[in-house]
């Protein structure tokens, strides 16, 4: 096989759809790179992986280079993310314990409620919450802190975090070992089908457009290897494209369950792709929109605000750790390497985050794009120019 | 001598606990426990209370040791991971031998570098070990492939065995494939029809 190798680590989830799509569809094949897709079992093992060398790209974590930049977790390095891999995707349950309780206390089950779920869960806990998240610097963690804190009942020991790798989540659940957790699909509804599990909210519910996962590389790297860097993304950027087509959805499914990367069955995959999700055993599958983005409405763009936010969340909310973080979404790189094949860009590199309630259009390279919509469930607004500097 | 230094090894197969304790009694350090569940791993070591933690590189639940280093304070406390974030050999030694450590409370770099030396060391052999092995269980698995695909070919082509290997074989160079790739597609093929 020609083509420049690019050793590319990710780890076994629906949302590593655009790199496995890139390599089968042969998306990198055509941009002339050989795309050597690495399966790694942890999230710190990826980001040791990349930072040391021994990947030229992953799959990560949107706070992973945000916090890597930072000096927080592991080794410190300079890690950029070239553009966002999907957008929302996140689902937050309960062991059935729990859900049975809130039940008990009039909870109705709906799947769209943030306040009242949040209400539900805290004024019947017994005890500190323990919380299942993947990593401690995911989007899964912020967000449930964001949503979980805002509730008036909510103290500094209502709950514990414990992470947890996505795999393992339901057996931990069903072994009593967990209350609530918040996970990438298709690790929630792997949980629903053990029966030891319900889903109370999706991620989308808290904030319309949080970026989960983005395309980490060293920052000398994506200096160094200019060429390849920008096929990469080309690459990427038209998988990304092909797998938010409404109609490749089922093809989609079975061309990630039929993959060696993945390894899930098609169902679970399903729930994700399609948005319709199965929120306890035997229930009917409930219609969420937005539920995990490829593409659309500039889903690829890395905003720099985006990374302002997470610095902000990770509990570093001063001017300085919010410039360096923004400056590892490198919305700059998205525009040098993506615009000669005319993909439509936005007038601005950060937006106010939170701003747009709606699908709102705005001005664009080539007219005008669709955005949003990107509002939090509390109606915060985030403007970090006006804020920070 | 001065105190101890209490190590958790996390491991849920039992012959490479064994392998990874051994080799640290020798080494003199006697205090290692061996934890092979993985639901209660945070609540375990958090009893334990360990000086250093050993941990496979493959293991999904290093994620939640990453955590336990964090637990105090995000940037007050970096995480010691491996001897010392600084040292880059012995750092990259242990991922290349397929080791995570985790210093849990701040050790002076002396006193984990030998006992990392020797755990670097018996990582090392158990991987090669480990590869050695699966090259093995490949090759069999490889060699009845081929023979399943010989027999198909002898039946539906009334050859003999080495004129269908012969076969095999020029298919495989003519389409610059491997011998075994030929022959899986045609066990496949085989299959689907029926």
């Amino acid at each position: 096989m020609t083509g420049t190798h690019v050793n590319c680590g990710y780890v076994p989830l629906v949302d590593s759809a655009p790199l496995i799509i890139a390599r089968e569809l042969r998306f990198a094949a055509d941009e002339g790179i050989n795309l050597n897709l690495l399966r790694q079992p942890s999230w710190s093992a990826l980001r040791d992986l990349l930072a040391l060398g021994h990947l030229d790209a992953a799959h990560i974590l949107s706070p992973m280079p945000v916090a890597m930049s930072l000096g927080l977790g592991g080794f410190p390095a300079k890690i950029d993310a070239l553009m966002v891999l999907s957008v929302n995707g996140n689902v937050i349950g309960v062991s059935s314990r729990v859900a049975k309780r809130m039940r008990d206390a009039g909870w109705n089950g709906a799947f769209d409620d943030p306040c009242a779920v949040s209400h539900a869960l805290l004024s019947t806990a017994d005890g500190p919450l323990r919380v299942g998240v993947p990593f401690p610097f995911s989007m899964h963690r912020l967000l449930f802190e964001y949503w979980l804190k805002a509730d008036p009942l909510c103290r500094d020991d209502s709950y514990q975090i414990v992470t947890t790798p996505p795999p393992l989540m339901a057996e931990t659940v069903g072994a009593g070992e967990l209350d609530v957790f918040c996970v990438g699909e298709p690790w929630g509804s792997v949980a629903v089908d053990a029966g030891v599990a319900e889903l109370i909210l999706p991620g989308v519910a808290i904030w319309g457009f949080a970026p989960e996962k983005v395309l980490g590389v060293r920052r000398d790297w994506a200096d160094g290897e200019e060429d390849t860097c920008r096929a990469l993304m080309r690459a990427v950027y038209r998988a990304a494209a092909w797998l938010d087509k409404p109609d490749n959805q089922v093809l989609a499914t079975e061309i990630l369950a039929r993959s060696e990367h993945l390894d899930l069955p098609d169902h679970a995959i399903y729930h994700a792709i399609s948005g319709e999700i199965v929120t306890r055993p035997n229930g009917a599958p409930v219609e969420t929109a937005h539920f995990l983005k490829f593409h659309q409405n500039a889903a690829n763009f890395p905003w720099r605000s985006q990374a302002g936010w997470i610095a902000q969340q990770i509990g570093l909310p001063d001017g300085a750790d919010i410039a360096t973080a923004e400056a590892c979404f490198r919305s700059d790189l998205y525009r040098q390497h993506l615009g000669p094949i005319g993909v439509d860009m936005p007038g601005a590199s950060a937006k106010v985050e939170g701003a747009m309630r709606y699908p709102t259009a705005v001005a664009s390279t080539k007219g005008h794009m669709i955005l949003g919509p990107d509002g939090f469930f509390d109606g915060a607004i985030f403007d970090f120019d006006v804020d920070q500097r | 001598m001065a105190k101890k230094i209490k190590i958790v090894v996390v491991e849920p197969d039992r012959d490479r606990a064994c392998e990874i304790i051994d080799a640290l009694s020798e080494g003199g350090w006697g205090d290692a426990t061996v934890l092979a569940e993985t639901t209660s791993l945070a609540r375990r070591l958090s009893e334990i209370d360990p000086d250093l933690v050993l941990i496979d590189l493959a293991h999904p639940s290093r994620d939640m040791l990453e955590q336990l280093s964090l637990a105090s304070d995000a940037r007050g406390r970096p995480v010691a991971m491996f001897v010392d974030q600084s040292d880059d050999e012995m750092t990259k030694a242990a991922i290349a031998a397929g080791l995570s450590a985790y210093v849990v409370d701040g050790l002076q770099k002396a006193r984990i570098k030998p006992v990392l030396e020797t755990a670097i060391a018996r990582f090392q052999m158990m991987s090669q070990m480990r590869s050695e092995l699966d090259a093995a269980k490949q090759a069999l698995e490889d060699r009845k492939t081929i023979d399943r695909a010989k027999g198909l070919l002898m039946r539906a082509r009334s050859v003999n065995e080495d004129e269908a290997y012969n076969l095999l074989r020029k298919t495989a160079m003519d389409q610059g494939r491997k011998v075994i790739d030929v022959a899986q597609s045609l066990v496949t093929a085989a299959e689907l029809l029926g």
